[in-house]
C-alpha cells in the first residue's frame, strides 16, 4: 500500500540517547581509554581490507557502540582480520587492534547472551 | 686403604640423604608428569627418539655441551661461560670421581648413596701410591675449579657488567637461599676434607689447608661439626632446589631430549612448556637482549619474569607480559637453555576467551579467483602492509618487468589478510579460515611461484599453509636469484647502506645472506653493531597487542641508534612494516630492498 507511489516512509532512525544502555561502552572506555580519542577521520575505514566486503570500519564500530547500535557494530567487528592497517594509519595513534579485541571480549552477541 | 668406620655410617649424612631423596622423588614425579602431559603421538615420538642413534648422539652431545660446558654462554661471554661451566663440570667430575673411588676401593659399599660424597670421611686411601695420589690430585683440582667459579659468581653479584650483562635478574627469596647454600657447599667441603688430609691423605689444596690451619685442624673434635655443616649445606640446597632457579639443573636434562625429538610447544604450561619453564635458570640474558628493555621499566616484562609469574600462577601479570611482547623471538635465540618465550606467550594468548567470534562469511574469495583468468608463472602477494607502502609494490613490479617475468598480482586492489596477525594474537580458528581462503585463491591461480614481500606473510605461508608444488619466495630471495641468474643487473654506487634484518625474516625464517648479497650489489654494505640473529626489532611489530603508538617511539629510536652506528647513508630493510616504522623517526632515508634495486637497475 505504501509503495504505490514509488517511495515509502521509513521509520525514524533517530536515537534517543537517554534510552541507550551505556554500561558496556563505559566499561570498554575504562579498559581502552583510546576509544574516546577517536576523531572519526575515517582513515581506518579507508584502509580496512574487510571493509570492502562487510563495511567494517573502526570509526563506525565506535559510533555504533556509543549510540547503542550494538548489533551492527558487533557484526562489523566479527569480520576484522586484525591485520593492523588501521593501527598504522590512525593519526591519533589509537591501538585499534587491542580495542577490537577488547570489544570482542566485553560485548556479547544477542544469541550468546 | 682402610675403613675408618666399619659401620660405614655416621648420623651427619642425614641432611644430605633427606635432601637427595626429596629432590630425586620430586624430579622423578615431575618428569613423569611432563611426559604424561604430552599428546599420545608426541609421547610415542619422544620414546622412539631414544632408539634413533642420530638423535641419541645429539642428546648426549647436548647434555655435555649445554648442561656441563655451557657452550652458548662461552660464546656470549668468556667469563660468564667459565663461571657456569667450572661449577657445573667441576661438580659433575667430583661426583663421577667419587663414584670411581668407591668402586675401586670399597666396591661392596657402592649402593650407599652417601659414600661417593663423603668418601674421605669414611675411607682412608694412601696417597703414597701413584693411583692414590692421582685421585687426590683430581679431586683437589676440580674442587679448585669450582671454587674459582664460586668466586666469580660472587663478583658477578656486585659487578655484572664484567660478565657482559648490564642487567641481571632480581633474585627471589628461594633463589637467594639456594644461592647461599650453593656458595657454602664447596668451601665447606674443602674445610671438611682438610681435616682428614693428615689421616686419609690429600693433595695440594686439602693438604696445604691442613698445614696452614694446623692448630685448628689437628683437633679432631672440630672435624665432625664441619662435616655436619657440609652435609647440611647440601641438604638445604637440594630441598630448596625445586622451588628455586636451580631447578634448571635437572629440568634441562629432560628438555634436551624433548627438543631433539622435535616435540613442539602446544600448551602454555603443560608438557614441553613446563619443561621449559623449569629449565629457565633465571640467568637474565633475555633482559638485556629484549628490545622492550630500551625503556627500563619494561625490563620486568622479559621472558625470565614471565617464567617466574607462570610458576606463581599470577594470571594478571602473565596476561600483561604476554600481551605486551612484540614476539621478535630474540629471547628464544639467545636463551642458553632454549626457552621459547615467544611461543609460550602465543600459547597463553590463545587461552583467552572472546565472546564475539569471527565471521568471514562475507569475505568472498571468489572475487579474487574471478580476477585471475590467465595462468601466470609468478603470483605476487603484496600483503596488507604493502598496500600502505605503494612504493614497494611499484619497485617489485618494476624489477619483474625488467626481468621479463610473467606475473600477476593477487591482492592489487585489496585482499585477504595472510592470517599471521590473528595467529599471533592467539585466535587460531580465525587465522585458519583466512589461510583456507587464501589457499583456494593461490591454488586456483595455477602459478608455480608465490612471491611475497612482507616477512610476516612469508613466515605464515612457509609454516602454516600447505601449498604443495608452489615455491614460496620472499622478494629478497627472488631478487638475489634474478641477479645471480643475470636476468637483471644492478648499477653499483658508492652509497653506504646498512641492512636491518626484519625479525620474521631473519630469526623467523633464517634468511640472512640473500638480502645482504643484493645490498652489496647496489652499494657498500655496512653492518649494524647487533645484526643477524640478534637484530633489534624496529618497534612496529604486530606481535604486540597492548603496546600503544606512543610507547613504541623509544624502542624504534633505540633500534635506529644501533643500526646507524656505522654511519651509513641509508637504511635498507626488507619489510614494509619496518620501513614505515623507521621512517617516522629516522634521520636518514629508509628504503625497502626492492626500491634500492629498482632505482639502480641497468
Amino acid at each position: 500500500m505504501m509503495n504505490i507511489f514509488g517511495f515509502r516512509l521509513s521509520a525514524s532512525s533517530a536515537i534517543d540517547m537517554d534510552k541507550v544502555d551505556r554500561t558496556l561502552f563505559d566499561k570498554l572506555c575504562a579498559e581502552e581509554p583510546d576509544a574516546r580519542r577517536c576523531m572519526s577521520c575515517g582513515s581506518c575505514s579507508a584502509t580496512c581490507p574487510a571493509g570492502e566486503f562487510t563495511g567494517m570500519s573502526v570509526r563506525k564500530v565506535l559510533h555504533n557502540l556509543q549510540r547503542g547500535k550494538e548489533r551492527e557494530a558487533l557484526k562489523m567487528v566479527s569480520s576484522c582480520m586484525l591485520c593492523g592497517k588501521c593501527n598504522m594509519v590512525c593519526p591519533r595513534g589509537i591501538n585499534t587492534r587491542h580495542l577490537i579485541l577488547s570489544v570482542c571480549r566485553i560485548y556479547k552477541t544477542e544469541e550468546s547472551r | 686403604m682402610r675403613d675408618l668406620y666399619p659401620s660405614g655410617f655416621d648420623s651427619f649424612i642425614l641432611p644430605f640423604m633427606i635432601g637427595m631423596t626429596f629432590v630425586l622423588c620430586w624430579c622423578g614425579i615431575g618428569a613423569v608428569r611432563v611426559i604424561a602431559e604430552l599428546d599420545r603421538e608426541d609421547r610415542k615420538k619422544f620414546f622412539l627418539s631414544f632408539l634413533n642413534p642420530k638423535i641419541l648422539g645429539k642428546n648426549i652431545r647436548d647434555w655435555f655441551c649445554d648442561c656441563l660446558f655451557h657452550v652458548k654462554l662461552w660464546k656470549r661471554n668468556k667469563l660468564l661461560g667459565y663461571m657456569h661451566s667450572s661449577i657445573a663440570f667441576g661438580w659433575f667430575m667430583i661426583i663421577v670421581i667419587g663414584h670411581i673411588e668407591v668402586f675401586i676401593y670399597t666396591p661392596e659399599r657402592i649402593h650407599r648413596m652417601w659414600y661417593p660424597i663423603f668418601f674421605r670421611y669414611f675411607v682412608a686411601v694412601t696417597e703414597s701410591t701413584m693411583k692414590g695420589s692421582f685421585f687426590f690430585f683430581l679431586m683437589d683440582f676440580f674442587l679448585l675449579m669450582i671454587l674459582s667459579g664460586i668466586i666469580l659468581a660472587m663478583v658477578k653479584r656486585v659487578r655484572s657488567r664484567l660478565f657482559g650483562m648490564r642487567r641481571t635478574t632480581r633474585a627471589s627469596l628461594t633463589d637467594l637461599i639456594g644461592l647461599y647454600a650453593l656458595w657454602s657447599i664447596f668451601p665447606l667441603r674443602l674445610l671438611a676434607e682438610g681435616f682428614t688430609a693428615d689421616i686419609s691423605g690429600g693433595s695440594f689444596l686439602t693438604k696445604s689447608l691442613n698445614m696452614v690451619l694446623h692448630s685448628f685442624m689437628s683437633d679432631s673434635m672440630n672435624a665432625l661439626p664441619v662435616w655436619w655443616a657440609y652435609s647440611i649445606a647440601l641438604g638445604v640446597f637440594m630441598c630448596i632446589l625445586p622451588f628455586s632457579r636451580y631447578m634448571h639443573i635437572p629440568a634441562e636434562i629432560l628438555l634436551i631430549p624433548l627438543r631433539n625429538a622435535g616435540i613442539k610447544l602446544k600448551h602454555e604450561d603443560k608438557g614441553v612448556a613446563r619443561a621449559e619453564l623449569y629449565s629457565c635458570p633465571s640467568c637474565g640474558v633475555c633482559i638485556d637482549t629484549c628490545p622492550l628493555s630500551a625503556v627500563p621499566a619494561n625490563s620486568r616484562d622479559a621472558t625470565v619474569y614471565l617464567n617466574r609469574q607462570l610458576k606463581r600462577h599470577n594470571e594478571k601479570r602473565i596476561d600483561q607480559i604476554s600481551e605486551k611482547c612484540m614476539l621478535c623471538g630474540k629471547c628464544s635465540v639467545v636463551c642458553p637453555v632454549g626457552v621459547e618465550g615467544d611461543k609460550i606467550r602465543i600459547a597463553h594468548r590463545s587461552r583467552k576467551k572472546y565472546s564475539i567470534a569471527h565471521d568471514y562469511s562475507l569475505i568472498d574469495e571468489g572475487k579474487f579467483i574471478g580476477n585471475m583468468t590467465e595462468k601466470r608463472r609468478v603470483l605476487y602477494f603484496m600483503g596488507c602492509m604493502t598496500a600502505l607502502t605503494p612504493a614497494i609494490r611499484k619497485a617489485v613490479t618494476a624489477i619483474m618487468d625488467k626481468a621479463g617475468e610473467d606475473y600477476t598480482i593477487m591482492d592489487g586492489d585489496g585482499g585477504i589478510c595472510c592470517g599471521r596477525p590473528m595467529l599471533v594474537a592467539g585466535r587460531k580458528d580465525a587465522a585458519m579460515e583466512m589461510i583456507e581462503k587464501n589457499t583456494k585463491i593461490i591454488k586456483s591461480s595455477g602459478a608455480s611461484v608465490l612471491l611475497v614481500n612482507c616477512p610476516i606473510c612469508y613466515k605464515i605461508f612457509k609454516e602454516n599453509y600447505s601449498l604443495e608444488g608452489i615455491e614460496i619466495l620472499h622478494h629478497t630471495e627472488f631478487i638475489d636469484r634474478l641477479v645471480s641468474e643475470g636476468r637483471i643487473a644492478i648499477d653499483r654506487s658508492e652509497t653506504k647502506y646498512v641492512y636491518h634484518d626484519p625479525c620474521e625474516l631473519g630469526r623467523g625464517c633464517g634468511i640472512y645472506d640473500q638480502p645482504r648479497n643484493v645490498v652489496a650489489a647496489a652499494g657498500t654494505l655496512v653492518e649494524a653493531d647487533v645484526n643477524g640473529k640478534e637484530s633489534i626489532c624496529c618497534g612496529g611489530s604486530i606481535g604486540s597487542l597492548s603496546l600503544g603508538f606512543d610507547k613504541r617511539k623509544a624502542l624504534t629510536e633505540n633500534a635506529l641508534k644501533h643500526l646507524t652506528c656505522g654511519s651509513p647513508d641509508a637504511i635498507v630493510t626488507a619489510c614494509p612494516l619496518c620501513k614505515t616504522t623507521f621512517n617516522r623517526y629516522s634521520d636518514r632515508p629508509v628504503a625497502d630492498i626492492a626500491e634500492v634495486t629498482a632505482e639502480r637497475l641497468i
